[in-house]
């Protein structure tokens, strides 16, 4: 009789193995320790810290959230310490309840200041991949203004390319006409995967103040909504792309992450789930096995990009 | 912090607006007076955050209005309804700083924190004194509640004069208070800044994500720095409030 063997669920992404696919998504998981609290996170893949720019920054006015049917807009803008006390402060913390490489998400207001943030992180050995967000709506003058032009986003990443060894994940915006021009142009100017999606570009309005109800007007709406448009544009860039795809937007559940990684991605952030249930990364990493065996498969790896073709 | 899912036990109208819940669950998180709990409703997305009115024997009370579909659907619950709950939420108030003779100022959905806080500091030995306002008779709730506690040092103040004094509550504090305790509309608490003759701890809302600090949705500059409202408030301290605007 053949014996039951638990489906093989470890990853390669960029050369590093992540023992899952399941990694927390930038901006809903802070740098770990709100929920190293609350669980023990190596059970993770890994995961993407909160967005970290050269200088300390506020971010927005508040309010910054709004709720949507099946998800939320927030315009937070890049709140974080600022870059040194990332190093001096976050990191060290960080290792004393993760054990993994981490992904640190960078982001600017210039090329500058993206290949400075990546400089200065690039002697942190805990640091796995630089994921960088080309892609943020809820800041002027930079984030995603990166991420809606192809020479911009290539020239991001090639600056960034000559100060790091690391491998260098791109994060897209929706917010285009075609993800897969942006997608390749990064390919092209050296990055090592493309993760995809950040939020898209959405509002709600205060029926009673007849004003918008974030303080900036917009921001970006993120949710199980936006998870079949999600599914899409992994499908399309997977199929643009040589590079490993990072899959994310709306994934909340086991099957979700099968879906994705089944349009092509090789590891899935979560995000909005990680906010309205705080374990829900942990239920997804723990879920994810019985269901790979309830669909017959026996080493994930067999799934990534299986509807692509 | 902690999740858990909590047995409605109670589930009625005790004002204009206005409902009295009660759950029943596993409390051990919830810590002191002025945190707050996060609920999670079928058919919305982001989780409901209501202040604690009151702990006792496993039993936690909140009261809160309904302002919008989240808290109309919550009104609609059966008592034996269950749900998931994240409880011992922020920070809560600091009763050692209260003194002898703490004053509680509490504006309409803002009073409900300060009955458990009030309970919590006659039981400490300290005498407090207890302003209630409210824009009309419709909206009054918890006065016999409050009256149990602190007997005549309690003084309901509507807008329109239809219940207690007329006016807003910086029209009615009363002389010779140690320290205050706040929480209500930012108009009313911006008002009891300018009008406060001690220092005091102030309860703010905001539009939260998460929370449990996760999302910094809820962020406010303060003096010492940035604070997230649902971590490291929703309670700030009098000298610590950079006001917005």
């Amino acid at each position: 009789m053949e014996k039951l063997t638990a489906p093989k669920t470890a990853v390669v992404l960029c050369g590093v193995t992540l023992d899952n696919p399941v990694i927390p998504a930038s901006g809903t998981f802070g740098y770990g320790y709100e929920f190293a609290g609350l669980y023990d996170i190596n059970e993770l893949g890994t995961f993407s810290f909160k967005g970290t720019t050269r200088e300390p920054r506020f971010g927005n006015p508040t309010p910054r959230i709004a709720e949507c049917t099946a998800g939320m807009i927030n315009a937070v803008g890049l709140q974080n310490p600022g870059v040194r006390a990332v190093k001096e402060t976050e990191l060290p913390r960080l290792r004393e309840v993760f054990r993994k490489p981490v992904m640190a998400n960078i982001s600017g207001f210039s090329t500058d200041d993206y290949v400075f943030t990546a400089a200065e992180l690039d002697g942190e050995p805990q640091i796995g991949w630089f994921e960088i967000n080309i892609s943020c709506p809820n800041v002027h003058g930079g984030g995603m203004s990166f991420g809606t032009d192809p020479d911009a986003a290539a020239s991001v990443v090639s600056a960034v390319r000559r100060v790091t060894k690391k491998p260098l994940i791109a994060k897209l915006s929706p917010n285009v006409t075609d993800v897969t021009v942006i997608a390749k142009a990064c390919e092209a100017a050296g990055a090592d995967g493309i993760s995809l999606i950040n939020t898209l570009l959405g509002m709600r309005v205060d029926l009673r103040k007849r004003k918008p109800v974030i303080a900036n007007a917009t921001g970006g709406f993120s949710g199980p909504a936006i998870f079949p448009v999600a599914l899409r544009m992994v499908f399309q860039t997977a199929k643009a792309v040589k590079i490993p795809v990072v899959g994310m937007g709306g994934v909340s559940s086991a099957e979700d992450v099968i879906e994705m990684m089944m349009c092509g991605a090789t590891a899935v952030e979560i995000g909005a789930a990680n906010l309205v249930d705080p374990y829900a990364s942990l239920r997804i990493v723990r879920e994810l096995p019985e269901v790979l065996s309830r669909l017959g498969v026996k080493d994930i790896n067999e799934i990534i990009g299986a509807a692509l073709s | 912090m902690k999740q858990g899912l909590f047995e409605i036990t109670e589930n009625r109208r005790i004002a204009d607006n206005v409902y009295l819940i009660r759950l029943n669950g596993d409390t051990s998180a919830v810590e002191r007076p002025g945190q707050f709990v996060n609920i999670r409703l079928s058919g919305f997305y982001l989780r409901r955050p209501l202040s604690v009115c009151n702990l006792e024997n496993k039993t936690l009370t909140l009261i809160y209005k309904t302002v919008g579909a989240g808290t109309l659907a919550l009104s609609r619950l059966a008592p034996g309804t269950a749900l998931d709950v994240l409880t011992g939420l922020g920070n809560g108030y600091d009763l050692s700083a209260s003194g002898p003779s703490p004053l509680l100022i509490g504006g309409g959905a803002g009073v409900p924190p300060l009955y458990w806080l009030c309970r919590e500091l006659v039981a400490r030995g300290a005498k407090p004194s207890v302003v209630l306002g409210f824009n009309t008779a419709g909206d009054v709730f918890g006065e016999n509640e409050f009256r149990r506690l602190c007997g005549n040092g309690v003084t309901v103040v509507t807008v329109d004069g239809s219940a207690g004094k007329k006016g807003f509550v910086t029209d009615h504090l009363p002389s010779g208070y140690s320290y205050f305790y706040t929480c209500g509309p930012e108009p009313m608490l911006r008002a009891v800044f300018n009008a406060a003759a001690t220092s005091g701890q102030f309860s703010f809302e905001e539009r939260m994500g998460c929370g449990f600090g996760a999302c910094m949705g809820c962020s406010c500059l303060t003096v010492t720095g940035s604070k997230r409202i649902c971590r490291e408030g929703p309670v700030l301290r009098k000298e610590e409030i950079i006001w917005k605007n």
